[in-house]
C-alpha cells in the first residue's frame, strides 16, 4: 500500500512536469494565448479530424495556432481569422459549419428524424387506441364464452 | 400486414447501401475552397539555387502542376516514381513545393529519388501552404494558363486519379 502511493506520487509529479513542459511556450502573453484558444476550439484540426485546433500536437496545428496569434497581434477580429481559416480550409475547419444549402441536411437533420420518430410513435399509439377500441369478440362468440363460463360455474358448485 | 417483418429488413438494407457508400469516401478528400480561384502569389527561394526565387507569375501563360512534398514525408516517396515518369513522358512543368523540410534532407531525397521537377521552391516554414490549405502532403493542384486553380488532388497520386482526373484536364487546359 505504502509502494503504491509513493508510485502514485511520482506518477503525479511526472505528469506534472509534463503539462509545466508544454504549457511553457503558452505563458508569453495570457489574453492573445486565451483568445487562439476560443478561437482554435472553434476550428477543427484537418490532420486528425476530430480533434479540435486548441487540442492537437500535429505540426499542422502548431504552425495554424501560430498563424493565430501572429493574426491576433496584427489586430484582426475572430470573424475575420475564421474567415481566413474557411478561405483555405473550407467549411469543414469549423466545427460549427455555417447554415447553407449544402449543410441544411446536416443542420435539420437530427430534427427530420426526430420528426420521424415522433410520426411513427403517434402512428403506432393511434393505431393501438384503434385496436382497444374495437370489439374484440363477435356476438357468437360471446355467446359461447357465456355458455362455457356458466358451464365451469356450475361444475365447480 | 403479412410483410410486416419485411420491414426491419428493408430498413438493414438501407443502411448497408449507406455504409456501402460510405466506405467508397474518402475523408481526407475535402472539396478544397480554392478551386477556381487564383493561385496565392508568393515567391520564394529555389531548392538548388538560394539566390534565385520563384513566384506564380513567372509560369503565367502556361498549365503547370504544383507538388506539394517533403523529404519527411512517406506517401510522397509512394507517388514519386510516378511523378518521375511522368516528367520524362509529358512537357508539363511541375514545381515542388518542399514543405516544412530541410535543405540537405531535401537535395539528398530529389538526388536518391530523382528530380521530376522543373524547380523546387522552399517552404521552410509553411506558410505558403497554408496559403494554399495544405493539410496532408503530397498535395497536388493543377494551375491554369491564368494562373487559376483548376483542381487540387490530396495525397498522393495514383495511375488512377493522373489518368481520370489530371491528364484529361491537363489536355483541355492546354488547348
Amino acid at each position: 500500500m505504502k509502494l503504491r502511493s509513493i508510485l502514485l506520487c511520482c506518477a503525479l509529479m511526472f505528469a506534472g512536469a509534463a503539462t509545466a513542459k508544454e504549457a511553457a511556450p503558452m505563458a508569453t502573453d495570457v489574453a492573445v494565448e486565451k483568445r487562439m484558444v476560443a478561437i482554435s476550439e472553434e476550428l477543427r484540426c484537418l490532420v486528425c479530424q476530430n480533434e479540435s485546433l486548441a487540442g492537437s500536437h500535429a505540426e499542422l496545428a502548431l504552425d495554424l495556432r501560430r498563424e493565430i496569434r501572429t493574426m491576433i497581434g496584427e489586430g484582426k477580429t475572430d470573424q475575420e481569422i475564421l474567415d481566413f481559416m474557411v478561405a483555405r480550409y473550407g467549411d469543414f475547419v469549423r466545427f460549427r459549419p455555417p447554415v447553407k444549402p449544402t449543410t441544411w441536411l446536416l443542420w435539420g437533420g437530427p430534427f427530420l428524424l426526430l420528426a420521424g420518430g415522433i410520426a411513427a410513435l403517434i402512428a403506432f399509439l393511434r393505431r393501438r387506441v384503434r385496436e382497444e377500441a374495437a370489439p374484440r369478440l363477435s356476438d357468437e362468440e360471446h355467446r359461447r364464452a357465456a355458455a362455457l363460463l356458466d358451464q365451469s360455474n356450475a361444475h365447480d358448485r | 400486414m403479412k410483410q410486416r417483418f419485411l420491414i426491419p429488413l428493408a430498413v438493414f438494407f438501407v443502411l448497408v447501401i449507406f455504409l456501402a457508400i460510405g466506405l467508397t469516401l474518402n475523408p481526407r478528400d475535402l472539396p478544397s475552397p480554392l478551386k477556381d480561384k487564383p493561385a496565392p502569389a508568393f515567391t520564394l527561394p529555389q531548392l538548388a539555387a538560394a539566390d534565385k526565387t520563384f513566384s506564380p507569375a513567372d509560369l503565367k501563360g502556361k498549365v503547370w502542376l504544383l507538388n506539394v512534398w517533403a523529404s519527411w514525408c512517406v506517401s510522397c516517396r509512394q507517388e514519386h516514381p510516378l511523378l518521375v515518369s511522368f516528367s520524362k513522358e509529358n512537357n508539363l512543368p511541375i514545381i515542388g513545393l518542399n514543405y516544412k523540410d530541410q535543405l540537405a534532407d531535401a537535395k539528398n531525397w530529389l538526388a536518391r529519388f530523382g528530380d521530376p521537377y522543373l524547380l523546387s521552391a522552399v517552404d521552410a516554414d509553411g506558410r505558403v501552404g497554408i496559403n494554399y490549405g495544405v493539410y496532408g502532403v503530397p498535395e497536388t493542384y493543377v494551375i491554369d494558363k491564368a494562373g487559376t486553380i483548376r483542381l487540387k488532388h490530396t495525397g498522393p497520386i495514383t495511375p488512377e486519379s493522373l489518368k481520370t482526373q489530371i491528364l484529361p484536364l491537363v489536355a483541355e487546359l492546354s488547348k
